[in-house]
């Protein structure tokens, strides 16, 4: 996997909240037996209008967001199905990182992304973002404000850099294994096996129908 | 020692070792397999030349891409449909896995057959590149959905790397009003909390309410805790989970003096009395009303007795989002939710296709006639329901009311295959997700319960089926 260290490109604007796995990658797409060719695909029923032509009025097809690399969008992004294609096909269309902001509801802090969604980005290199509702409202008002503009990340010193004038610098918080996982750009598969003798251990006392 | 949850018992005995990072290594006993988000996962096997760890545990079946009529389902049409299917038949013969293979007798939704076949049992940890696999929990499992990589983890190494979930106790006081059902209880739970609110935590779902409720009612509250937000959802076993396993026809579950031993064993897991949670909820059960979802996620649900309602008027939802809703929904506010005209009855989906939903819509619709407006498409779960259903002779109640009597799939929960609604038609579904475009792209869907679902097929409509009588 590759390492996520730091990153600069082009932030583009999502303004939509719940956006679920089926908007992020339809169900036609998920019949691909590869891992790859899914980036044209993003977003498809927003993306194009039923002639197949980009549709103008979706805001990622906006020229200024071109080659955009970094999203910023709303609370609970990647919600529904576990479909680790949605992740593929941020991934292959170019983005690295997402920005989604946490809420405060009845109480209890609500992660600005979905659990499955956040999980298989890790896997894929991919950076979410959690940063509160004003700072996402102000990264909004800025990028609208001149949009194509970049930002920059640093995952070690965990900030983002908006590249306007003046900067805007926000702190986020991150999971320590995520990050850990993210800079070093770790296999999971071949970090689990090196404890195989526990597997084995653990398998000869449990048995996975009845209680021992 | 501490007291502890249903939760943490089950995750205390399948953690393998804490890495030094903090995360479990976690056991997994049980892991489902179908043919959308495993072929990436058996190629990365092969590119590693890695083999599968343990393909007794795993069980395989083909249930999203499956053609539900007679003509097209032994010979898919759609070639890459029929390519992937085909992949999950070579993986499993190559890594020797299980598979439930369409003339199988056992082919159905993988959340259907696992629980029908005692493949699932309380005290396990069952996982699934699906996020559906959260049905299982209504065993007193700990049961969740992954991605392909996770599935991959899972065939190499039998176990997951895994933060540990807090923990949300959601109770149920009181009796559900007769035509209420457990539908209509986690419709309600979505409604209140958001379809983010379970974000980060596993539920165990309590109260009189859902210890009334038998297996087939308990998975269908546990089915639809992802789309809450929570990755796991679980009931505590008890005589109704017993009773189930014990059924005649699971191969899987144990008999004889096995099973009264797992017996033993499955009643030292519901949570402890003094068990503390991170979080808890209580709601009045029977303060339920039938529950329909007017939005494009299943958070966006009123009462049946209520209106559409108007942008601004949304708890936890912008202004903009509810717009945005309405327009993709072609609604407008105020509109009663009993007025909304349908054109498509789907009854369906690992949420509401078992025997026991079959049942309660043939008591309702039998010797009666479908509304002249709808198209009524009714697939069984699994094939198992199917024949049980033939048994019973609810087919015919289905074909006598104008329904089509499919095979068993996912079908129109999410139009892999080729049903699917067309652009601006309008569904009541049984089914798990209202998104846009999820059962057809510009298709419109409502969530209801599957006794609403019968009764709007007969009127056409939405009606509010505590005080409603069908027409003789």
């Amino acid at each position: 996997m590759e390492p996520f260290t730091t990153h600069t490109g082009v932030i583009a604007t999502l303004d939509r909240a719940n956006v679920d796995t089926d908007q992020i990658i339809p169900k036609q797409f998920l019949k691909s037996i590869q891992r790859t060719g899914f980036g044209k695909s993003l977003f498809f029923d927003w993306r194009y209008g039923d002639d197949g032509k980009p549709n103008p009025d979706f805001e990622l097809n906006q020229p200024e967001f071109e080659g955009a690399s970094i999203l910023v969008t709303r609370n609970n992004f990647g919600c529904g199905s576990s479909r680790e294609h949605a992740v593929w096909a941020v991934a292959q269309y170019g983005f690295r990182a997402i920005v989604a902001p946490w809420q405060e509801s009845l109480g209890s802090r609500v992660p600005g992304f979905a659990d499955i969604f956040c999980n298989n980005c890790v896997k894929n290199g991919i950076l979410t973002i959690e940063l509160s509702e004003s700072d996402v409202d102000q990264i909004f008002a800025v990028v609208n404000a001149r949009k194509g503009i970049e930002a920059a990340i640093d995952l070690e010193a965990q900030t983002l850099t908006l590249k306007s004038d003046p900067e805007h610098v926000f702190s986020f918080e991150v999971n320590a294994v995520v990050k850990d996982h993210l800079l070093r750009g770790l296999d999971d598969i071949a970090l689990t096996l090196a404890h195989e003798a526990d597997i084995t251990a653990f398998e000869q006392q449990h048995n996975t129908q009845l209680p021992t | 020692m501490s007291a502890k949850t249903l939760f943490d018992k089950i995750w205390d005995r399948h953690v393998v070792k804490t890495m030094p990072d903090g995360t479990a290594l976690l056991y997994i006993d049980r892991h489902l397999v179908h043919e959308v988000t495993s072929p990436q996962a058996f190629e990365g096997l092969r590119l590693a030349g890695r083999s599968l760890r343990r393909p007794d545990l795993s069980f395989a079946t083909m249930d999203h891409n499956v053609p539900t009529t007679s003509e097209d389902r032994m010979t898919i049409r759609d070639p890459i449909s029929a390519a992937q299917v085909e992949a999950l038949r070579a993986n499993c013969r190559e890594f020797g896995v299980n598979l439930y293979d369409l003339q199988s007798d056992h082919q159905g939704i993988v959340h259907i057959i696992g629980p029908e076949m005692g493949i699932t049992l309380p005290g396990m940890t069952i996982v699934c590149g699906d996020s559906h696999t959260s049905t299982h929990g209504a065993f007193g499992t700990l049961a969740f959905g992954i991605g392909t990589s996770e599935v991959e983890h899972v065939l190499a190494t039998q176990t997951l790397r895994q933060s540990r979930p807090k923990t949300f106790r959601v109770e149920f006081t009181g009796q559900l009003q007769p035509g209420v059902t457990s539908k209509d209880m986690i419709l309600k739970l979505i409604g209140l909390i958001g379809t983010a609110g379970g974000t980060g935590y596993v539920i165990e779902y309590a109260g009189e309410a859902v210890r009334a409720l038998s297996m087939e009612a308990r998975m269908t509250i546990c089915n639809m805790s992802i789309e809450g937000g929570a990755r796991a959802g679980m009931i505590a076993p008890d005589d109704v989970t017993y009773d189930y396993i014990a059924a005649q026809d699971r191969p899987f579950a144990p008999k004889g003096a096995d099973f009264d031993r797992a017996v033993e064993f499955w009643r030292t897991l519901p949570s402890d009395p003094d068990a503390t949670f991170d979080r808890t909820l209580t709601i009045k059960a029977d303060e339920i009303a039938p529950q329909v979802t007017w939005g494009t996620n299943p958070g966006m649900v009123v009462d049946v007795t209520e209106r559409v309602p108007a942008p601004g008027e949304v708890p936890g939802a912008s202004a903009r989002d509810v717009e945005q809703a309405l327009a993709y929904m072609g609604l407008t506010p105020g509109t009663p939710m009993t007025e909304i005209p349908l054109d498509t009855v789907f009854i369906g989906s690992c949420t509401n296709a078992r025997i026991e939903d079959l049942r309660k819509i043939a008591t309702i619709i039998k010797g009666r006639r479908k509304a002249d407006s709808v198209r009524v498409i009714v697939v069984p779960g699994s094939q198992q329901v199917r024949k049980q259903a033939e048994r019973e002779g609810i087919d015919r109640i289905f074909v006598d009311a104008g329904a089509e009597w499919r095979y068993a799939g996912c079908s129109m929960c999410l139009g892999m295959n080729p049903d699917q609604l067309k652009p601006g038609e309008r569904c009541a579904s049984t089914s798990n997700r209202n998104f846009e475009g999820r059962q057809g792209k510009g298709g419109r869907t409502h969530l209801v319960s599957p006794e609403m679902a019968a009764a709007a097929l007969l009127e056409g409509h939405f009606v509010d089926i505590r005080n409603w009588q069908p027409a003789a």
